[in-house]
């Protein structure tokens, strides 16, 4: 065979294999789509499961992920945004940085399950909070971390020297500079990750099936103190999330429609993380031609 | 007092608020660094344990078959061997890159070489929506679509090796391309140029030049995707199988390391033999996912010596 006529059948493989790609998750998402979404119902979406019967519904673990999303970022996104200064700023080229780098990429590639497992022994039994909230929030936090401060750090670096020495020049120390000037800047990229971060947080179970539960106990909607054990903002409470509770009524099996019932959970956890990605993207677009003149 | 010379002799309050805001970040970075030490030091101190005080022996901890840590032999030593788990960790991870490699790699030149317009309007969304899928809804799909796909097709139970491949083949399918995306387009324009210029065709210049330039770093993708691969835990454990036997074929019920981690640990007593095991399992888990990191660091250290 000639050198053309392979060519021409290696140009026919290559477009092949990308229509084979397209083809798998446009499977993938119309499977989901079309099995899920007769499904989901407003009861569906605010009913609690049942365990031992058909027709129950995801509210409660919806609400979870919610919860525990929240909880989670707040405490891992003030933490992201020191580590990430320290890195883009003050961090100096010598051992003891290059010692930390390793340390955050080891943390980003560690499997979750190990993450979990680790919350799992420390917090749950070490410091005693039990299967709770409070667990699993702490766990996503060490699976998210590495990412957000990376993408923290990537941001800042973005930022032009010359801001940076502009607001040296008008006589703010370096922390000031990098408040007042150096963040604003960057606010887009930062919001961007912390976003995707919040996507990949919310679609996460293996680090949170021995941190925040297998189990889902009744809430009392009416009670917002978060002292009171059967109140939603309560985070001792155990608390399952949705897609740990798609894993564990597939598992388990008990369930007479647990197929139905993972489907269509499976398709409000795509909408969501299909939300968060849209968002990510126009949000920062946005963001980022209303803060510059651009 | 002269109230230049205190201002001289005390700290400001910018230089008080720069101290402050320096001790905070880095009493973060170091926090991030503790846990990362904590890890290890917990998990290799429950997983030793296995070997320390219930004097299991290393090397049939990782050469024997019989998965049984309640069970004794005759000798009174408790059944601890490691080794199907750890077939089929590996089987699973090596099937699924070897899978997943082709279409990758594929995928990446089409992006970059083949149409950069398809590619950035179509595969590029494609790539990150299916990073963004979770991976119970992979699992999910696995269970309720490949696996009555290998029963009829192949007989058995469908739960297995094979079934564990094909999901984490989807799962590690977009790091493997976009890290090639980026291998690729590191490669100077000249390189093409210079192999067009001598009359090669767009695949010779793909094949002999773009790729070989390119190698270091999608060789680096494909161990990321292994890594990932590795350990993945749920969307496993969902297909395989879980039975802790060696695998005999491709479509016999397995387990990997994760898969028996997540169904086992909450069913065991801390502290018990059972429990160590497990615990040791985490362990050999967690040294995989440090030697995956060394050998990116290898291979990033081997490419760049050009």
């Amino acid at each position: 065979m000639s050198a053309k006529s392979i060519d021409k059948l290696m140009t026919g493989m290559l477009y092949l294999i990308a229509g084979v790609i397209v083809l798998l998750l446009a499977g993938l998402l119309g499977y989901i789509l079309v099995q899920g979404l007769p499904h989901v119902s407003w009861h569906f979406l605010t009913s609690p499961a049942k365990s031992f019967e058909a027709g129950g519904g995801i509210g409660i673990q919806l609400f979870n992920s919610f919860y525990l999303l929240v909880l989670s970022m707040l405490i891992s996104v003030p933490l992201a945004l020191g580590a990430g200064i320290y890195l883009a700023e003050y961090a100096k080229k010598n051992w003891v940085t290059d010692v930390v780098r390793t340390a955050i990429e080891i943390l980003s590639s560690l499997p979750s399950v190990v993450v979990g497992l680790f919350g799992f022994l420390v917090f749950v039994l070490q410091f005693k909070f039990g299967f709770s909230i409070l667990s699993g929030a702490l766990a996503l936090t060490m699976f998210n971390l590495p990412l957000l401060t990376r993408n923290v750090e990537d941001s800042l670096r973005q930022v032009g020297f010359t801001q940076r020495e502009a607001g040296l020049a008008l006589g703010l120390s370096r922390w000031e500079t990098v408040v007042h000037v150096v963040i604003p800047e960057a606010l887009p990229g930062i919001l961007t990750g912390m976003i995707l971060g919040a996507g990949r947080v919310f679609g996460e179970a293996a680090a949170l099936i021995y941190t925040a539960g297998q189990s889902a106990p009744a809430l009392n909607f009416g009670d917002w103190n978060p002292l009171h054990i059967a109140s939603p903002l309560n985070p001792f409470r155990p608390a399952e999330t949705l897609a740990v509770h798609i894993w564990k009524i597939n598992s388990e099996g008990i369930q007479p429609d647990a197929a139905a019932v993972s489907a269509g959970a499976s398709a409000v956890l795509i909408i969501a993380v299909l939300a968060f990605n849209l968002l990510a993207r126009w949000g920062g677009n946005r963001l980022y031609k209303r803060m510059t003149a651009g | 007092m002269d109230p230049i010379k205190e201002a001289m002799l005390h700290r400001s309050r910018s230089a008080k608020l720069e101290r402050r805001g320096r001790l905070l970040s880095l009493a973060c970075i170091s926090l991030i660094v503790l846990v990362v030490l904590a890890i290890f030091i917990f998990v290799a101190s429950r997983g030793l344990a296995t070997f320390f005080t219930n004097k299991v022996n290393l090397i049939s901890f990782l050469s024997k078959s019989t998965w049984a840590p309640a069970v004794k032999d005759a000798h009174g030593v408790p059944q601890v061997g490691a080794l199907p788990m750890i077939v089929g960790s590996f089987g699973v991870t090596f099937l699924s890159a070897v899978v997943a490699t082709p279409f990758a790699v594929g995928a990446a030149i089409f992006m970059t070489e083949i149409s950069p317009n398809l590619g950035k309007r179509i595969l590029q969304p494609v790539i990150e929506l299916l990073v963004g899928i979770p991976s119970v809804v992979y699992g999910f799909i696995g269970l309720s679509v490949i696996v009555p796909v290998i029963r009829t097709v192949f007989g058995g139970t469908g739960f297995g090796i094979l079934a564990g491949t094909f999901v984490l083949f989807v799962m590690i399918l977009p790091t493997v391309t976009s890290m090639t995306v980026d291998a690729l387009k590191a490669v100077p324009r000249h390189y093409r140029e210079a192999s067009l210029a001598l009359g090669g065709t767009r695949w010779q210049t793909i094949s002999r030049v773009v790729l070989r330039a390119a190698m270091p770093g999608i060789l680096t993708g494909i161990v990321f995707g292994m890594a990932r691969a590795f350990g993945e835990a749920l969307a496993v454990q969902m297909v395989i199988g879980n039975a802790a036997l060696l695998p005999k074929d491709l479509i016999s019920p397995a387990s990997t390391l994760t898969s028996v981690l997540t169904s086992g640990i909450g069913n065991t007593v801390m502290g018990s033999l059972e429990n160590n095991a497990l615990w040791s399992l985490a362990l050999l888990l967690l040294l995989m996912s440090l030697a995956f990191n060394l050998l990116i660091r290898w291979i990033g250290k081997k490419g760049e010596m050009k």
